[in-house]
């Protein structure tokens, strides 16, 4: 599997985000995106899955269910946890689980994962906005997709969670998956691309 | 469990939570209609020549009240970038959103009329014909109103820009409604007609919008 992007510009509010950006992921690979705030990480990732429309240029999937749109056989981790304060713990993981099409019991066992099972009747109001990030991150792992989209996926993850996804990404590199991420910091995982988005700052 | 399963399930879940719009919805229901006979007055032939009217008043309205927050929410938390990019089509997603706000809004409304009528001088074919008609005329009500909850998506306060977009929109379903729920009296039109037309309103919306909700959403999303 391989994703490429070619010439890609994005236009939001008639302003021109970034133009011409090219990259191209294989299989088992990871690319991260940098770039000061503003430059467009956040909009490319949005671009990739399908929730902004491109302006110019091609995204290109080869090796992908070809009945399938790339953001149907993605995983978007967004700023946002979609998360639902009056449902519980497991109820909010079993809903996505069953809406993305996975099982049941993929989800008590994605739960177990990110160390939440103790917390699986709280409704998701009383959670810390590390435990809600924990708990949005256990959908990549009970539903299995082959690109993971992430963006600023340790924000708020203190450093034991960090760890925690930084194995969780290396273990779906293994699996062979691709990984896009958007980010600041390093994600401690070695041999990974660089796009730089923005030449300077403005 | 199926995508849309799984959808339905929680919608209806989260609006009988705290927080949720299903009982507000027929708790308002219940109040305004009870404040008409202290506004009207206790003319009981009065009441029952109009009580139909007000009943389908008050249900539009109380459709409406929870409405608003039926895409809204779901745009405020992210969870609508992961219902649009999901596998199930985005029109079938809507309307099973509609359906879910439609069993726990509109349908508890249905319950509370004949109750309520009583209040209104209504017999029971009164209320046989005017629960008949509410049956069949509050999905329209949502799924007309869906349309306009899916425009005001993004914009803060958008449940008054909802009412002055849908009401105009329902003017339709409220005089058929309305119609055949009058129909037990002498001069008025055949309840088997306006029933008919009430019928044909709610398939064409159950139709028409769902598509039209789903082209609205992907144009607010970007």
């Amino acid at each position: 599997m391989r994703l490429s992007a070619v010439n890609l510009t994005c236009q939001r509010g008639g302003r021109e985000v970034f133009a011409d950006v090219s990259f191209s992921v294989a299989a088992g690979e990871l690319l991260a995106i940098t770039g000061r705030n503003g430059a467009g990480k956040s909009s490319l990732l949005r671009i990739v899955v399908g929730l902004i429309r491109i302006a110019q240029g091609r995204l290109i999937l080869e090796g992908g269910n070809p009945e399938l749109s790339i953001g149907e056989q993605a995983h978007y981790l967004g700023h946002q946890d979609a998360l639902k304060p009056a449902l519980s713990v497991d109820e909010n993981l079993r809903f996505w689980t069953g809406f993305l099409g996975g099982k049941g019991a993929d989800a008590a066992q994605a739960i177990e994962t990110v160390g939440l099972r103790d917390l699986g009747d709280l409704p998701a109001a009383y959670l810390s906005a590390g435990q809600r990030r924990r708990l949005s991150i256990a959908r990549l792992i009970a539903v299995k997709r082959p690109m993971w989209l992430l963006d600023e996926p340790m924000n708020t993850l203190d450093a034991a969670a960090q760890d925690r996804l930084t194995a969780l990404i290396r273990a779906h590199l293994a699996e062979g998956g691709l990984v896009l991420a958007a980010t600041h910091g390093s994600l401690g995982i070695a041999g990974m691309q660089q796009l730089h988005l923005g030449e300077q700052d403005r | 469990m199926t995508p849309l399963g799984a959808l339905l399930i929680r919608d209806m879940r989260i609006s009988v939570r705290v927080g949720g719009g299903a009982l507000i919805g027929v708790l308002f229901f219940l109040v305004v209609v009870a404040l008409m006979p202290f506004a009207i007055g206790p003319n009981l032939l009065l009441l029952k020549r109009i009580g139909p009217a007000i009943l389908w008043l008050a249900a539009l309205l109380a459709s409406l009240l929870a409405l608003d927050r039926l895409f809204a929410a779901d745009h405020d938390d992210g969870s609508l970038d992961l219902l649009l990019m999901g596998r199930a089509p985005l029109e079938l997603v809507v309307a099973t959103k509609a359906l879910a706000h439609w069993l726990t809004t509109g349908l508890p409304l249905v319950i509370a009329a004949p109750v309520i009528g009583l209040l209104l001088n209504l017999d029971a074919a009164d209320d046989a014909a005017l629960v008949l008609t509410l049956l069949v005329g509050t999905p329209a009500l949502t799924f007309i109103g869906m349309v306009g909850a899916a425009i005001a998506v993004a914009l803060r306060r958008g449940g008054l820009l909802l009412a002055v977009l849908v009401l105009p929109l329902t003017v339709p379903v409220l005089i058929f409604g309305v119609a055949a729920a009058q129909s037990a009296f002498a001069g008025a039109a055949p309840f088997g007609t306006a029933f008919t037309i009430l019928c044909a309103l709610t398939l064409a919306s159950l139709v028409v919008g769902p598509f039209a909700a789903a082209a609205a959403l992907r144009q607010e999303i970007e």
